[in-house]
């Protein structure tokens, strides 16, 4: 499946049909982040539900704390 | 007319109007590295009327590549921040008053230095300091600006109260951990790239342009060219502890604080987190071990050992600083290698 994150093209195995999963992925589950999906943001307790599919647009936004 | 600021009141959302403005306003700077050194300098160029800076540390070499306002000699005498900042900026612009303060900051301090502030700028190093200045912002009704920087990655959001979803609602929690500037290393572009979104939008506040506010959550990667700013309204929550219907402001009681204490007699300072934590102990021993410190582990606890500091962290959450009876020294030693 090709997605399209933080305007890069991206190929991520077929499995991956949520949120969670794709972020479990990337290895950032852990991670405070905010995602949005095709333009519209995402509560952070609908991850688990909320499903991708082949060109989704997805921008994930990660919290840093240093400065 | 002062020919000073000329071409800034040539800008026209600025003008005359506006640049009087920003000379009657006061800025709090809440840390004096790379981000706040950045924005002090933009600030006192742009000639605002008074600035308080604060920070808790010293100048060291390391500092150098980024925090723009140090010199040399200033990490040879190890300065603190604030004083080496203070003298440089009064020589860029002697008609701001500076006001700078060598000081630990959590609430109690925070309450002392609000009075009269229009504007708070974020340049810390840790989510615990973020969320106090959080709830003070939403408690005084004072706007203020989150910036941070890892990498070449940087990230920034302004809070205005009642208005925008406060860092509260963004986060839901506080992060623990992750990387830090110590850890991951930081390149100046990302810092100066920080520094230039959070000193627009102080602009734009402080001559009260409103509406040419950013209004979204906006994050950047230099090094991998990204650029991503994504509206986040619909993330504020009406139930908010901190900026909601009936808040509590949770981050000035005493409970959620990071908690220190000197442990007697051992010149050992403890740190332990707002809350019972399980740290995967194996993957900070990797990081830290990248650190050039030495690295020791049991099932138990993790031994790290950084020139003449030992830090030792416990699954829980706690860690001991050994080697110092400071506590602003202990609490930098664990943001920087702990986040």
């Amino acid at each position: 499946m090709e997605l399209i994150i933080n305007g890069d093209k991206v190929e991520v195995p077929n499995k991956i049909t949520t949120v969670s999963s794709l972020l479990q992925h990337f290895g950032i589950n852990q991670k405070v982040v905010i995602v949005e999906l095709n333009q519209s943001i995402l509560e952070k307790g609908s991850h688990q539900e909320t499903t991708i599919s082949d060109r989704d647009k997805i921008e994930i936004v990660n919290f840093v704390g240093g400065g | 007319m002062s020919e000073r600021y000329s071409r800034q009141e040539l800008f026209s959302p600025i003008g005359k109007d506006g640049q009087s403005k920003i000379s009657r306003k006061h800025v709090l700077v809440i840390g004096a590295g790379a981000l706040g050194t950045g924005s002090a300098e933009a600030l006192v160029r742009a000639g605002v009327g008074k600035l308080t800076i604060v920070d808790r540390d010293y100048v060291e070499w390391s500092n150098l590549q980024r925090q723009q306002l140090y010199v040399e000699e200033d990490a040879k005498q190890r300065m603190p921040k604030t004083v080496a900042a203070e003298k440089r900026l009064r020589m860029i612009n002697s008609e701001v008053d500076i006001q700078a303060s060598v000081l630990d900051v959590s609430v109690e301090e925070i309450e002392q230095l609000i009075d009269e502030v229009d504007l708070i700028m974020d340049a810390t190093d840790n989510f615990d300091i973020r969320m106090i200045i959080n709830d003070i912002s939403q408690k005084y009704q004072i706007p203020w600006i989150y910036g941070a920087c890892v990498g070449s990655y940087g990230i920034s959001h302004t809070i205005l109260p009642g208005e925008t979803p406060c860092l509260h609602c963004l986060l839901e929690t506080v992060p623990m951990g992750g990387v830090t500037c110590d850890t991951a290393g930081i390149i100046s572009p990302a810092v100066q790239m920080v520094v230039a979104y959070q000193t627009t939008e102080a602009m734009k506040l402080l001559v009260e342009d409103y509406h040419a506010l950013r209004k979204k959550l906006v994050s950047f990667d230099l090094w991998k060219n990204h650029h991503t700013a994504i509206g986040v309204d619909k993330l504020k929550k009406e139930d908010c502890s901190s900026c909601g219907q009936s808040p509590t402001y949770p981050f000035l009681s005493f409970e959620n604080r990071t908690k220190t204490a000197v442990l007697c007699g051992r010149d050992t300072v403890q740190i332990r987190p707002p809350e019972r934590m399980n740290r995967d102990l194996e993957k900070l021993a990797t990081i830290l071990s990248e650190q050039g410190g030495r690295v020791s582990l049991n099932p138990y606890l993790l031994s790290f050992q950084i020139e003449k500091h030992r830090l030792v962290l416990f699954k829980d959450g706690r860690v001991l600083i050994h080697g110092t009876k400071d506590i602003a020294k202990a609490k930098t030693l664990y943001h920087r290698y702990l986040g």
